[in-house]
């Protein structure tokens, strides 16, 4: 070190190079997609309409589609954009598709600046806040796409060839339909056929079995559950059917349309008890606060624990360490009766619409974009992704003459046996932050990890969810 | 002919700062500006909404264990991360056994040790994140199985998923991987201390305790400050974000326990929509880090020492 005055300057710099640090990241960050950007209408121009055509695509102009490379991958997508070449050979070396992990970051930008893509699959960690779309007009409403006839049969709307209350959930309240969730996702309760083979036992009907499977578990060494206590909001996977089932599908329309006291309803009392039962007795896999879910998805594999709440992403998602295990036999459980007046059936199940697809308001091509989607929910192209990733699509029944694996085909069969008595909570597409960070890690997560009793969780989401329907930056929806 | 100078030297001034105007200052006033409006970052349609975002800042309770968290990162990393990295560098210089011919020297197998320490800068933040998150795997990892291993049954925490210790623990992550660079930086400094200091004060028998505070410290004192912002502003910023959100539980929990301002500002703009909202919390986090700036070169002031 010197002694001269050349020190002092170098610290000067030193220092400022410091600050420097500071305020790039901290406010640069926001600053980079600042808002602003034209408006102006850059349309391509409708094409003509026919029976091939209905929905007036402009058959030489471009289409930019971008897709979420999540635990689907963008084959399924690739390959329906082939379909789509094939009726409009003329937009060829124009179809653009990409896809990223990184939804929000890449798109907002573009929403902002008013050029966003044709048809975008809105979906995974970085999922843009559909609230906000809809509440800011950023959306096309899909009316057109649903009343169009489907790729399969001209004498059938798409519309009715969804599955029940997908059209429903790409709503807002209002008549249009903003989304369409392309996937179809049953949530329950998941495990081994073969792992419960080995204590004697079949998937637990009532409550009381569960326990008394829970305890025959235990003193093989094995837990009943396990959950990813980093992400507690898989917990409602299995916990909002069984609240519905023991109460009715009435306290969960009154949770999402957060009224007053919604969560004092018995039924929620009821379901919270039960389940801190398992925490109290010891049938959770010690540790489970710490997992994520890869983690806990792996030690379930492993047969550490019989049961975990999870959706069907599950059966792709695990399919490495499922298959080590070759007669594992992965099924999924509905919510077990806590008693016999329980208001709905056993079978019970929660199931909807899982990858989202919009097309932004200020798509340039946003019949292009329909028409795709359009292809996608016909049969041809939604067999190829049930062959891919082994997920169901929106599109009712086409799995006729494909050999399901083991999961899917499970969550067929659990489909079929709840029939009308699909539950379908909004909390988590409606109020993202209520559901994963308040209601989820700030209370569940609390609970089943022993810190807290049903009765202080109850409590504390019932403030969360006045808090959230007094906060005025929030937008509300009804059901 | 004195003015004419200052013309000149603004003359090449122009250039530099314009470009700190227009790529440093102005995104400072674009963001100050949003702070004020209802912007949601995902149209460009906003609208003024005055002082609402910062009347909103007061009754947020996760804002203020952000806060709280962050400002304890704040106070603490730094302490902890630069005596260590003092320690180390002062055992692997001066602390050693006297050797022949030599004044001072470091332990034995120093040259190894540095080496050692500076190792998890070669590691990216997020592998250093992942590498501890899987040591805290409270049913798999490495800190449990070695509790287990010798005895200690019963003693099996759940790390991150406890949020008395969850914070401890990312912070425990953070320290280790930046001490590294301290102690490299610091070595650099102590070989610049002249070796006729230490000889004189060990004439007059001094021990390492006095050796240390009484010339190394002092002589190090401005890369210590160096340091200490530098450390400071990693504690409140991408680094703390990146350990946070790819360790800790929900990302921010348990129980928002772990819940710092930069990651509060992530969810808001990314998450949740409210961009607006998000700018406000951005703009507390620079108060709040123009304040530690402040008091660190006030504190820091003292009268420096020539050799």
């Amino acid at each position: 070190m010197g002694s001269t005055s050349e020190f002092n300057r170098r610290d000067l710099v030193k220092r400022a190079a410091a600050l420097g640090i500071i305020a790039v990241p901290s406010m640069g960050v926001l600053s980079a997609c600042a808002g602003g950007g034209g408006g102006e209408d850059n349309k391509v121009e409708k094409g003509k309409k026919s029976a091939k055509n209905p929905l007036a695509v402009n058959d030489s102009a471009g289409l930019d589609v971008v897709i979420f490379d999540g635990g689907f991958g963008d084959k399924y997508a690739r390959d329906a954009q082939g379909e789509y070449l094939k009726s409009f050979p003329k937009a060829d070396g124009k179809v653009k598709l990409s896809s990223t992990q990184k939804i929000q970051s890449t798109l907002q930008p573009r929403f902002n600046g008013g050029n966003p893509p044709d048809l975008v699959d809105n979906s995974g960690a970085e999922q843009m806040d559909f609230g906000t779309l809809v509440a800011k007009d950023q959306l096309t409403d899909l009316t057109a796409l649903l009343d169009a006839p489907s790729v399969d049969d001209p004498r059938k709307k798409v519309r009715d060839t969804l599955r029940p209350g997908v059209v429903e959930m790409g709503q807002f309240g209002g008549k249009e339909t903003w989304i369409l969730y392309y996937a179809y996702t049953v949530y329950g309760v998941w495990y081994s056929r073969s792992n419960l083979q080995k204590l004697d036992a079949e998937y637990p009907q009532t409550w009381d079995d569960m326990l008394a499977l829970c305890a025959k578990a235990k003193k093989k060494g094995v837990a009943g559950w396990t959950y990813p206590g980093k992400y507690p909001y898989y917990l409602p996977f299995s916990l909002y059917p069984f609240i519905a089932k023991i109460g009715g599908e009435e306290v969960l329309r009154k949770i999402d349309n957060l009224e007053p006291n919604a969560w004092k309803d018995p039924a929620v009392k009821a379901a919270f008890d039960a389940y801190y039962e398992l925490y109290k007795k010891g049938y959770v896999l010690k540790g489970s606060p710490g997992l994520d879910h890869l983690q806990s998805q792996k030690a379930w594999a492993e047969g550490k624990a019989l049961f975990i709440p999870n959706g069907s992403w599950v059966e792709n998602e695990s399919a490495k360490q499922i298959a080590k295990n070759p007669h594992f036999d992965l099924a999924v459980g509905a919510p077990s009766s806590l008693s016999p007046s329980d208001k709905m059936p056993f079978g019970t199940l929660w199931a909807s619409g899982g990858e989202p697809y919009i097309v932004p308001r200020k798509a340039r091509n946003a019949e292009g974009g329909m028409e795709l989607l359009r292809i996608m929910l016909g049969k041809k192209s939604s067999q190829n992704f049930i062959r891919q990733v082994s997920s169901l699509t929106s599109l009712n029944g086409g799995t006729e003459g494909l050999k399901l694996p083991p999961g899917l085909a499970s969550a067929q069969a659990a489909l079929q046996k709840a029939g009308q008595n699909i539950v379908n909570p909004r909390l988590q597409d409606w109020y993202v932050a209520l559901q994963k960070e308040r209601i989820g890690v700030g209370a569940l997560g609390e609970m089943m990890a022993g810190r807290m009793t049903p009765d202080e969780a109850i409590k504390k989401i019932q403030k969360y969810a006045d808090d959230t329907r007094d906060d005025s930056s929030v937008k509300k929806y009804k059901r | 002919m004195k003015h004419g100078k200052y013309r000149f030297i603004a003359g090449f001034l122009v250039l530099p700062l314009a470009i700190y105007a227009i790529f440093v200052i102005s995104p400072f006033v674009q963001a100050i500006y949003y702070s004020f409006t209802d912007w949601t970052g995902l149209s460009p349609d906003m609208k003024m909404v005055g002082f609402d975002n910062y009347a909103r800042l007061f009754t947020d309770d996760v804002f203020w264990s952000a806060v709280g968290n962050s400002v304890t990162l704040l106070l603490l990393l730094p302490v902890v991360t630069l005596s260590l990295g003092l320690f180390f560098a002062f055992m692997l210089n001066v602390g050693g056994r006297r050797r022949k011919k030599a004044v001072i020297g470091g332990v034995r197998g120093s040259g190894a040790y540095k080496i050692l320490y500076f190792f998890p800068q070669v590691l990216s933040v997020p592998i250093v994140a992942l590498l501890f998150q899987f040591a805290y795997n409270p049913e798999s990892g490495a800190l449990n199985a070695f509790f287990k291993a010798i005895g200690l049954d019963n003693v099996q925490p759940d790390w991150l998923g406890d949020p008395q210790i969850a914070l401890w623990c990312v912070m425990a992550a953070m320290v280790w991987a930046n001490v590294g660079f301290y102690v490299v930086l610091f070595s650099a400094g102590m070989s610049s201390i002249p070796k006729d200091f230490y000889e004189a004060a060990l004439l007059d028998g001094a021990n390492r305790l006095n050796t240390f505070f009484r010339i190394t410290l002092p002589l190090l004192w401005d890369t210590v400050q160096t340091g200490w912002i530098y450390m400071g502003i990693l504690a409140l910023d991408v680094s703390a974000f990146a350990f946070v959100q790819i360790m800790s539980v929900g990302p921010g929990g348990p129980d928002y326990s772990t819940e710092v301002l930069p990651l509060y500002v992530y969810q808001k703009t990314f998450r949740d929509g409210q961009a607006g909202y998000a700018t406000a919390i951005g703009v507390s986090l620079l108060i709040v880090t123009l304040v530690f700036s402040a008091v660190v070169m006030r504190l820091g002031r003292r009268e420096r020492l020539e050799f």
